[in-house]
């Protein structure tokens, strides 16, 4: 490829991640959440999007970035408050945005219309004056472009907290924690206060308690002043790795007893060394735990999960374990240094980066917060810190990780056969090869988990992409409707994933268009305008449950069953449960809304989403409650790759269907079953005639039919809907049967979904219930073309 | 494909002999993958009676084409001294049953000669070419058209 088309693909990859960060932190943003730091990850995301765009001169995504940034920028600047009504544009503005990257991507173009309008609402966002100051006059004239173009590559390096984050971060704690010990001396006011010396020792963070914590606590007791001795931090060629140096002396103001600052260092007072002096008032009256303090110890309980300070992430860089002679000094109060003398500044700041770099949440130095006087920004940067420590990943292609994934399949079955020839060879259970032979399986199992578990991604890939669907269909309906998501989290394999997306947008959609009332119905009946879809992920019985589900009016159902009736669907007088009458909308041709939309109802709803979802082996139902909403619930394999079937036998062959097919199994009487014409069955299953297809004929394995009553026949549902009941030999078992394509080296064969490889290493082939039930309903079951030769 | 023969250019490769009956076949040594022993194979439904079935393949799924059969030969049930070339034809790998694989002939290809017009269609649709060795007749199989989908392009 191309270098630069290369350079080009990254960009458009980073963009994809970048718009997600950036809905993501809008999402946050609509929820109320005004934090500093989420309004600057997406003007991060929105910056970072123009500055690789001015590098490849994308006009139109740069003068539509530069609009949006700038009004992002107020924001953060605290120009422009955040209002439900702001975070609304904001979120259109991305998906505006999401639009030019992809413009950008195909070369296509964009909604010009809408981009204005977007340009303008933005706009509207600041007064008027603010945005001619900002020369944010951007409609349709190509000068501001070109003002922007050349704006670019300047910013582009101004604003880029993340990267260097570690630096500025120790060095700005440093300095800012060693700037108030010069107030600390100052001439002590009048108020009682308390000034207390806190020293903790090595014990202390190896119980994993945190100083920082401690000083937070402080500080909800009153102002507190806080200054950091690090006289004691060694030159760094003698820094050990699990010792303690540091000496905080803190000044608390407000009349406080004792026992209450006390109270604050219950939990590390025995490993630390503290010293109380109450000034203020004369005279002075000291309390002083030395080492060996009698105070009651208190049980180590504090979060074992908390975060390591500066110390502590020192400490984990230095490797060398000497005892500490800081910790064993004497708890002598010491007096507050202004600066470190012989501290190797430049050394620390390297070894913390490096340590934040091997400690993800490390990094989120706590020190910062152990004074909320601290530089805010400071404050800002240390949890910039994390965003970019992400866990390390690579790029795999796909190719490379399903080779492997097939490897791996082979190798599942070579041990099984291997097993299965060792055990008929008559070797005793205990013998050493039985036993190896149950190590490898051991291990077989877990590489194929692992293996399976590489191409295994969060549903957050489908998910993300919703809450735009959802403005956009609400929008164009006219409702109010706010999406909740649960389990983005859960994952499923890659395959599956991919195939997600059209049943949950269909379904989604149907939910909002059919589901949900207007506002005002809503209101009417009580509820809230704004109308709920949850939209829910979860694992179940290694499944992947899939639920949507909404609060609006529920299924009507009288409506529905009317609609069935009227379009011939039912029988008029057919007595069903209210569960079969919801199930009606599953049916192929029903659609009840009479108007057919933009959005659903096109007559193709459910029963499309329903036969998509069974393509995929999985299954869908639906629980409804009138006037409280609908639940949509479907559950899918895991993975593509493996199958549940029914390991069956006909006309000597081994065959699997697929158990997502089957209803039930039944052994078929002779008084049940009818001939209809010369050879053609049907099985009177509950009153209801299916046609009965002898399996072995059917594939042209036989030519005389199997007496029906010496076989089992199993009822099996198709993804149209029809039902069949096979007739085989014999049921063998039911069995996870791992997916062998048969196109892959042979051709599609009418009846046959594919193959798969059984535990003594025959191929058996998995049946296709939709072609089998189909063949047989166009009663030409014995269309067998020979092909010329 | 690497057994494709460009008239005016005598190139000298390897093929594989092996035996159907009386007669003698050969193909590109490059696209044989590797020779195993007749295994039973699952038969496939609604398949032309040269496609045995398939076997497992240390996993994949491999169809298996009686030779013989597709050259319109007389065949018998393969026994365990039958063997399969296990062969790549495009993307595809099949598994060729043949009586037995007797030599591997290293030969240019201008000594090919092409199929006279006394065969019958169906030799002529996968035999690309003869020549002599030793005072036998080999010909030389046109792999791409073994398989039935790639005969009905053909046709």
């Amino acid at each position: 490829m191309d270098p630069f088309e290369s350079i080009k693909a990254t960009f458009f990859q980073e963009c994809e991640e970048l718009l997600t960060d950036m809905e993501s932190g809008l999402l946050a943003m609509e929820q109320g959440d005004d934090d500093s730091e989420t309004v600057n990850a997406v003007f991060r995301a929105v910056h970072s999007v123009k500055g690789g765009a001015g590098a490849f001169g994308l006009e139109e995504l740069i003068r539509f970035a530069h609009v949006f940034e700038t009004v992002l920028d107020e924001m953060r600047s605290g120009r422009l408050a955040l209002s439900d009504e702001v975070a609304k544009v904001l979120l259109r503005a991305s998906d505006v945005l999401a639009d030019h990257v992809a413009a950008a991507r195909s070369g296509g173009g964009v909604d010009e219309g809408r981009t204005v309008s977007m340009i303008a609402d933005l706009q509207g966002l600041i007064d008027h004056e603010r945005a001619n100051e900002l020369g944010l006059n951007v409609h349709g004239d190509g000068s501001a472009a070109e003002e922007d173009f050349g704006f670019v590559p300047v910013v582009l390096s101004l604003d880029e907290p993340a990267a260097e984050a570690p630096e500025t971060d120790i060095a700005a704690l440093l300095s800012a924690a060693a700037e108030p010990s010069v107030a600390a001396e100052a001439p002590e006011a009048a108020t009682p206060a308390w000034k207390v010396i806190f020293r903790p020792r090595a014990e202390m963070y190896a119980k994993a308690n945190e100083s920082a914590l401690v000083l937070r606590e402080l500080a909800r007791l009153g102002e507190v002043e806080v200054s950091l001795d690090t006289s004691g931090v060694p030159a760094l060629d003698q820094l050990s790795a699990e010792a303690a140096y540091l000496t905080w002396t803190i000044r608390l103001s407000g009349d406080r007893s004792e026992a209450e600052v006390r109270d604050v260092f219950e939990f590390v007072e025995d490993d630390c060394d503290l010293t109380m002096v109450r000034v203020g008032d004369a005279p002075e009256r000291v309390a002083a735990d030395g080492p060996d303090g009698d105070a009651p110890a208190s049980a180590v309980e504090a979060a074992a999960a908390a975060p390591l300070d500066l110390a502590a992430l020192l400490a984990r860089v230095a490797p060398a374990a000497e005892p500490a002679p800081a910790a064993a000094a004497p708890a002598a109060p010491p007096a507050p240094s202004p600066a470190p003398a012989d501290l190797d500044v430049a050394g620390l700041i390297a070894l913390a980066e490096k340590a934040s770099q091997d400690h993800a949440q490390a990094a989120q130095s706590p020190v910062a917060r152990a004074d909320p006087k601290l530089d805010q920004k400071a404050e800002a940067r240390a949890a910039a810190g994390p965003a970019t420590a992400a866990t390390p990943t690579i790029r795999v292609d796909l190719d490379r990780v399903d080779r492997l994934i097939n490897a791996v399949g082979e190798l599942v079955i070579q041990q099984a056969m291997l097993s299965q020839r060792v055990f008929e060879s008559g070797l005793a259970r205990s013998s050493d090869v039985a036993l190896g032979l149950e190590d490898l399986e051991l291990l077989t199992r877990e590489i194929q988990d692992s293996v399976m578990a590489i191409r295994a991604q969060p549903v957050k890939s489908v998910f993300q992409r919703m809450p735009r669907l959802v403005r956009e269909v609400a929008e164009a309906v006219g409702k109010k409707v706010r999406l909740v998501m649960d389990g983005e989290n859960t994952e499923v394999d890659k395959t599956v994933i991919e195939r997600l997306s059209d049943p949950i947008t269909h379904m989604l959609r149907n939910a909002i268009d059919h589901g949900l009332e207007t506002p005002d119905e809503r209101e009417a009946g009580g509820k809230s305008a704004e109308g709920a879809v949850r939209l829910a992920a979860l694992h179940r019985g290694g499944r992947i449950v899939i639920e949507v589900q909404d609060d609006g009016r529920g299924i009507n159902r009288p409506r529905v069953r009317g609609i069935a009736v009227a379009k011939g669907l039912i029988a008029e007088d057919a007595v069903l449960s209210d569960d079969e009458i919801d199930n009606l909308i599953f049916l192929p041709g029903f659609s009840t809304v009479d108007v057919v939309s933009d959005i659903s109802g096109r007559g193709v709803g459910m029963d499309v989403v329903k036969r998509s979802i069974q393509a995929l082996g999985g299954r869908i139902s639906i629980t409804s409650e009138p006037g409280k909403g609908s639940k949509f619930s479907m559950s899918l394999p895991l993975t593509l790759a493996v199958l549940d079937g029914m390991v069956v036998s006909a006309a000597d062959q081994t065959l699997v269907a697929p158990l997502s097919n089957i209803v039930e199994s039944l052994t078929p009487r002779a008084e049940d079953v009818h001939l209809i014409g010369g050879r053609d069955a049907v099985i009177c299953i509950r009153d209801t005639f299916v046609p009965l297809i002898d399996v072995g004929v059917a594939l042209g394995f036989r030519d005389t039919p199997l007496p029906p009553t010496s076989g089992v026949a199993v009822l099996v549902e198709s993804e149209g809907g029809g039902k069949a009941a096979l007739l085989v030999e014999a049921i063998q078992g039911q069995r996870q049967v791992v997916i062998k394509s048969l196109e892959a080296n042979y051709q599609q064969i009418h009846g046959v979904a594919a193959a798969t490889i059984l535990g003594d290493g025959r191929v058996a082939l998995i049946l296709d219930v939709d072609a089998l039930v189909t063949t047989s309903r166009r009663k030409s079951p014995r269309i067998e073309k020979r092909m010329a030769v | 494909m690497t057994d494709t023969v460009t008239p005016g250019v005598a190139q000298r490769r390897e093929l594989i002999a092996f035996r159907i009956g009386d007669q003698e076949f050969c193909v590109d040594i490059m696209s044989v993958r590797e020779i195993r022993g007749w295994a039973p194979a699952t038969p496939l439904p609604r398949t032309p009676s040269f496609v045995k079935g398939v076997i497992n393949l240390r996993g994949a799924v491999l169809p298996i084409i009686d030779l013989g059969a597709r050259l319109g030969l007389n065949t018998s049930e393969p026994t365990a001294r039958h063997v399969i070339m296990v062969v790549h034809i495009g993307q595809r790998t099949i598994g060729l049953l043949v009586d037995a694989v007797s030599d591997i002939i290293n030969m240019s290809d201008d000594l090919v000669q092409p199929t006279p017009d006394v065969a019958s269609d169906q030799v002529k649709t996968f035999v690309k070419g003869l020549f002599a060795l030793d005072g036998r007749m080999v010909s030389l199989i046109a792999l791409d058209r073994v398989l039935p989908e790639t005969e009905a392009e053909a046709a």
